[in-house]
């Protein structure tokens, strides 16, 4: 039960002759490191974990050659079946919701700042506000605020026909047009940290 | 355009965590096992790791993910040397 790298790559390689046995203790491991992994979350049923295992170790063995050693050839496995199983968690959980819905819908108000906080903060969210009126773009917009509702990367990106990476670039790309806005109205990185500060 | 001023304020520490270049999520989830026992194993984080943790602190899921890792590690058995 204990192999090395070298000896993964080996067993795991197409030509040799464990193959099968190779595969059957990854499944097992990844099984029962995806049980630790998603412990606390209940969708994460046996049967859930056994697919995402499936679909896992068919995405590992086809990206053999993209491991580089670099790590525990075990942990840089699990890194790829928990990316596909909370994937799919996330995927199943948003996929009635509509993305419209979520961009459009008002966001609950919880936390009711002191006075004087109230004030300068409201000066920089004000600003904020106004650059993201102003200066981003439509999909910048609605992947900023529909991130920021909670919404899946996945499910986001499905609606606007899109991927994950490139949902993120459009947070990227938001989030810099927002640094850039602030510092133009002299709000510096000094003055955002003033803000938590208190 | 719907987001509550709380929202905002935790789009602006975000704001604030932001830098020029970041590693997408791929990109993320390619060095991330590396990360992730550098860190478990106390080890200083080299600047090519420094990106994976920037972006774990401007994505909420790869954070999740990586959370999720981090259970699982100590338990990590069956693959105990790198070489
Ligand atoms: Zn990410």
């Amino acid at each position: 039960m204990s192999r090395n790298n070298a000896a993964w790559a080996a067993a795991l390689s197409p030509q040799s002759a464990q193959r099968n046995s190779a595969v059957s203790e990854l499944r097992e491991l990844l099984l029962r490191n995806l049980r630790k992994a998603l412990s606390s979350y209940p969708r994460a049923d046996e049967a859930f974990l056994e697919d995402a295992v499936q679909d896992s170790l068919v995405r590992i063995l086809g990206r053999l050659d993209q491991f580089e050693g670099r790590s525990r050839f075990l942990t840089w496995a699990t890194t790829i079946a928990i990316r596909i199983a909370m994937t799919e968690l996330r995927r199943k959980r948003w996929q009635d919701v509509s993305l419209d819905e979520v961009v459009a819908s008002p966001s609950s108000q919880q936390h009711a700042a002191g006075p004087d906080e109230q004030v300068e903060r409201n000066a920089i969210i004000e600003k904020m506000r106004e650059v993201i009126a102003t200066q981003l773009t439509e999909k910048q917009r609605t992947v900023l605020t529909a991130e920021m509702k909670g919404m899946a990367q996945v499910e986001i990106a499905r609606h606007l026909g899109s991927n994950r990476n490139a949902v993120y670039k459009l947070n990227h790309d938001a989030r810099k047009k927002l640094k850039q806005g602030l510092e133009a109205a002299g709000y510096d990185a000094d003055s955002i940290q003033a803000v938590f500060a208190r | 355009m719907s987001l509550s001023n709380e929202k905002l304020k935790d789009l602006l520490w975000l704001v604030g965590l932001t830098n020029e270049n970041e590693l997408n999520c791929e990109q993320c989830l390619a060095l991330v096992a590396e990360f992730a026992e550098c860190e478990l194993a106390g080890k200083s984080i080299s600047d090519g790791l420094k990106a994976v943790e920037q972006h774990l602190s401007v994505c909420s899921e790869c954070r999740e993910e990586y959370e999720a890792l981090q259970r699982v590690l100590d338990g990590i058995e069956g693959d105990t040397s790198k070489k």
